[in-house]
């Protein structure tokens, strides 16, 4: 994404700037008081901040209720199948190095059905940035276990309580390579933007895990995080790097190890930036290079004379 | 078949020398260890028989062990058009007691079997064949020496044929060159000792084996372009790269590998990519993203590859995405055999999703229509914003053939995606038109941008459950297929345009099927061969020709199932309801033999005159009278 060059500045967009009422397309069909749209209103003010040209921007998603969001966002959008939804998006944006892609699903889409598609897109780093709406449970099919379903949770395929070990998002996020990993909380409007603008900005693959309660199947899932039900809300605190004493405690997000200790924490655990780096090219970047490579050999041959040429050697 | 020593003279012995003897083409089998090059001598003559424009096909069997073990290569050159592969060789070399053993059965009575006498012990006496002994082995040590061993007995060998064939030493000793030059010189040197070696090998050893390919008409030789030498997949690969296709994604499995091999090392020098995925569900995925960003993109699979991308392909249908899906068709189900062939995909391509997905599926005839079939998928991809499927098979992946060089300047396509701005009244899915996406990076005049969905949607892209949608947009993604259909030219039809049989063929089977044709013909029978190109739609006229002929015999290399008919013969009844359609199958996962092709006929048809030219006895109340 854009941010990568410090001059000369971004070319300021054409024509309106993006506002929440152009970026608003259907209404959502999301059962009221659904964590989802809180979600939703972070992101136009993600985009309101960021500016995109709006013809740049997509807007992806798998199924699920959290899937349906490219429907309720006024951009260049897709609505796919079932836990496929980033190997998608990795064309798009392999496809197109001027885009900015966004893609939204839930636990149940990119945790198990999506889960090896989530681990092959983050180690290639491809130039993404994925939303996770985490519900710990299967919403749209109506209340099945999910794979973030706490031990002992009723559902309709758990009617006793779950009895499978949930994934731990935090920890399986940063095993799978990705070098942008952060956690939010969808009663944290101010919060959300932040780790979602973060996101967007970060180059390569960025991934935000969103606790977005799904008050139909799983009221009160997260209450043990917001404040105003009795939970604690703790946010990360990232090192300043300014010398003071303080700082020594505080998280540095290039830290792995410390990365899986904030991820090792107990229920309901932190929220903030994980793991960032920029050390690892993204995938976008690593095709080019070959793509310049073989341009220069080739000695910028034209298609045609590539063409003629290897034909000529197979006669 | 002129067969290369006549089998009245077995074993004669002529003057060394006697003037070569003119024959029309030439199948011979190279039968050894894979490690043995036994793949390159095959190489080297198909591409020699490429530059001297004479036809060439291979067939070569590959064991699917990692390395090692038994290898075939089978080579049929001649002059004229050579359509299969040869039912049977003419010549056998034979380099291990092994190869002889397992192939001295696919020699034709009064062929020749050439033998490494440092290896093979062949039956005494056995007077079906000439048998000529060569020390392979030591001819090759002694020639090239020090610690190389025997490697260069395919080189050996190569030099002796070219002694048998009077083949061209300069080009052949052109194409060792080629091959070894990128290798330091002693591999070159190395070779051409052994290549010298095997042509010098007393000639009165050999007897009278010295043939000479007749002259090649020069008239027949028209487009004055240069014979290039490839295999099927390769020829698929370089398609779609003149098809302006920059794109795609992919997962291995045998026998489609080699396309995404080709793709990945090529396609960086024409400014594209070619992913490799985690799985062949994400290798679809990936390619209809590409696609969405306006890069017509390709991916394929083998066998179990394309039943996991069949949940992708049918959002592709209904989202109405162009994408190119290749399918190099392996014996199934399962696993199945994955170095064998098996035509026993079609149902799969033209119906293998939930839901009414119509798809276009086309398939090759040959090397040089992978190439062609490519471009066509293309175009038509682009066309009717559609998934194509382009269904080939092992056969066709594997084996090298001789073809004239493709006018290039003519072919090229432009792979630029259209980003250009989007009217004010663009809709995605407009119902009286058919759908062109614009890519994500492109303006929509409206301000209102599309989403492209596998929800069944109204024109905008909302979702939608009307009924009467569902019914309206399922016309629409069904007619432009039929639209296609109307426009597609009729299929080739080879021998009598009316007679006592139609032989209908599809994909690789179309060389033995027209093969076949000719020898129902010069049995007396009145017939015609249709092949078919275009899977689904089907071409017009199918009817029409149908009608002229009492019996149609579909060939495939698939099972009859459970009602008696093949995959394509039960589709035409299907289309047609024609009793007049019956099958010829098989599941052995080899090609037809054009001989098994025959029989199956004489089966369907019960004429005298072709059973007489196959031996077959039957009660005469069966033959026609
Ligand atoms: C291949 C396939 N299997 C199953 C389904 C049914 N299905 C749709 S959404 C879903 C799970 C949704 O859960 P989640 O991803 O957590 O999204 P949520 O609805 O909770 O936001 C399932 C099982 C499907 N659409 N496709
Ligand atoms: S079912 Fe749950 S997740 Fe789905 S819309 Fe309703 S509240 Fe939201
Ligand atoms: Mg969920």
């Amino acid at each position: 994404m854009s941010t990568a060059l410090a001059t000369p500045p971004p070319p300021a967009p054409a024509g309106a700037p993006l506002t929440k009422k152009i970026l608003t397309a259907d209404h959502p069909t999301w059962c009221p008081g659904c964590g989802d749209f809180a979600v939703l209103a972070s992101f136009y003010r993600v985009l309101e901040k960021l500016q995109y040209p709006h013809e740049k921007i997509v807007t992806f998603a798998g199924i699920g209720c959290s899937s349906r969001f490219p429907y309720f966002v006024n951009t260049h959008g897709g609505h796919y199948i079932h836990g496929r939804a980033l190997p998608f998006a990795a064309g798009i944006s392999l496809g197109n190095e001027d885009l900015h892609v966004f893609v939204f699903g839930g636990d149940g889409d990119g945790f198990s059905i999506g889960g090896n598609h989530l681990v092959h897109t983050a180690r290639k780093n491809v130039n993404l940035t994925y939303v996770i709406m985490d519900n710990s449970v299967y919403g749209l099919t109506k209340k099945q276990t999910s794979p973030t379903s706490p031990i002992g949770f009723k559902t309709k395929t758990d009617p006793t309580g779950a009895i499978d070990q949930p994934i731990n998002p935090m920890r399986t996020l940063l095993n799978t390579g990705a070098t942008f990993v952060a956690r939010s909380h969808a009663t944290q409007v101010n919060h959300m933007v932040e780790m979602m603008t973060r996101a967007a900005k970060h180059p390569g693959f960025s991934v935000v895990e969103i606790l977005s309660e799904c008050v139909e199947f799983y009221a009160g899932a997260f209450d043990s995080s917001i404040p105003r039900k009795g939970g604690t809300w703790s946010l990360i605190q990232e090192k300043k790097n300014d010398g003071t004493p303080e700082d020594a405690d505080r998280h540095d997000v290039t830290d792995e190890v410390a990365a899986f200790k904030l991820a090792g924490q107990a229920w309901p655990g932190s929220f903030g930036v994980f793991y960032e780096s920029n050390a690892r090219k993204t995938k976008n970047v690593l095709e080019a290079e070959l793509v310049t490579k073989a341009r220069e050999r080739t000695k910028n041959a034209s298609d045609l004379q590539l063409l003629q040429s290897t034909f000529s050697k197979m006669r | 078949m002129v067969s290369p020593n006549t089998p009245e003279t077995p074993g004669g012995v002529a003057a060394p020398s006697a003037p070569p003897r003119a024959i029309h083409d030439v199948v011979i089998r190279l039968a050894g260890n894979s490690q043995d090059g036994i793949q390159s001598v095959g190489g080297f003559l198909a591409r020699l028989a490429g530059r001297s424009d004479q036809d060439v096909m291979t067939y070569m069997t590959i064991p699917s062990t990692i390395s090692g073990g038994p290898s075939i290569f089978q080579v049929r050159m001649g002059t004229g058009d050579i359509l299969s592969s040869g039912d049977r060789a003419d010549m056998l070399v034979a380099f291990y007691q092994h190869s002889y053993d397992a192939h001295i059965g696919s020699l034709r009575p009064g062929g020749v079997l050439l033998y490494d006498s440092d290896h093979v012990k062949p039956v005494e006496g056995d007077n079906r064949f000439t048998q000529v002994a060569v020390p392979i082995t030591s001819g090759t040590v002694e020639a090239v020496g020090g610690a190389g061993k025997d490697k260069g007995k395919n080189i050996y060998i190569l030099g002796l044929l070219a002694r048998v064939f009077d083949l061209d030493v300069a080009k052949l000793a052109a194409l060792i060159k080629e091959r070894f030059g990128g290798k330091n010189e002693d591999v070159v040197r190395n070779a051409m000792l052994a290549f010298d070696a095997g042509h010098a090998w007393p000639q009165n050893n050999l007897r009278d084996l010295f043939y000479r390919f007749e002259a090649i008409d020069l008239a027949t030789q028209t487009s004055g372009r240069p014979q290039v030498t490839m295999d099927g997949n390769q020829a698929l690969a370089y398609g779609l790269l003149a098809a302006g296709v920059r794109h795609g994604a992919g997962y291995p499995i045998t026998p489609w590998s080699s396309i995404m091999e080709t793709l990945r090392t090529e396609l960086p020098k024409y400014g594209g990519l070619f992913v490799q995925c985690e799985d062949e569900i994400a290798a679809i995925s990936t390619a209809i993203g590409f696609s969405y960003t306006g890069h017509l993109a390709i991916t394929g699979s083998s066998g179990p590859g394309l039943s996991l991308k069949m949940e992708a392909l049918g959002w592709a249908t209904m989202a109405e995405m162009p994408l190119i899906v290749v399918n190099v068709q392996r014996g199934g189900p399962s696993t199945g055999m994955p170095t064998n062939v098996e035509q026993s995909d079609l149902m799969q391509a033209i119906y293998g999703s939930h839901g009414d997905t119509p798809r276009v599926v086309l398939s090759p005839k040959n090397v040089e229509d992978c190439f062609y079939i490519a471009l066509e998928a293309c175009r038509i991809a682009r066309t009717y914003s559609t998934p194509v499927l382009i269904l080939t098979d092992m056969a066709l992946a594997s084996r090298i053939e001789a073809f004239d060089e493709p006018d290039f300047p003519k072919l090229m396509v432009d792979p630029k995606a259209d980003l250009s701005d989007r009217g004010a009244d663009f809709k995605p899915y407009p119902l009286d038109a058919i759908t062109r996406h614009a890519p994500p990076g492109s303006k929509i005049g409206s301000g209102k941008y599309p989403t492209v969905t596998g929800l069944e949607h109204d024109e905008l892209g909302h979702p939608t459950g009307s009924s009467k949608l569902h019914t309206q947009m399922t016309a629409k993604r069904r007619d432009k297929i039929k639209h296609l259909g109307a426009s597609l030219p009729s299929p080739e039809l080879s021998g009598d345009s009316a007679g006592e049989v139609l032989l209908v063929t599809w994909g690789s089977t179309w060389g033995p099927g027209l093969e076949a044709l000719k020898r129902i013909n010069s049995a007396g029978v009145k017939a015609g061969h249709l092949h078919l190109r275009h899977l689904h739609p089907l071409p017009n006229g199918l009817e029409a020709t149908f009608q002229r002929y009492p019996k149609i015999v579909v060939a495939e290399i698939n099972d009859e199932g459970l009602y008696g008919y093949g995959q394509l013969a039960m589709l035409l009844r299907a289309r047609y309801a024609n009793p007049a359609i019956v099958s010829v199958c098989k599941t052995d996962g080899l090609t037809f033999k054009v001989s098994e092709i025959v029989a199956g006929v004489a089966q369907h048809i019960a004429s005298a005159e072709l059973d007489a030219s196959l031996g077959i006895a039957r009660p005469s109340a069966l033959a026609k009278s």
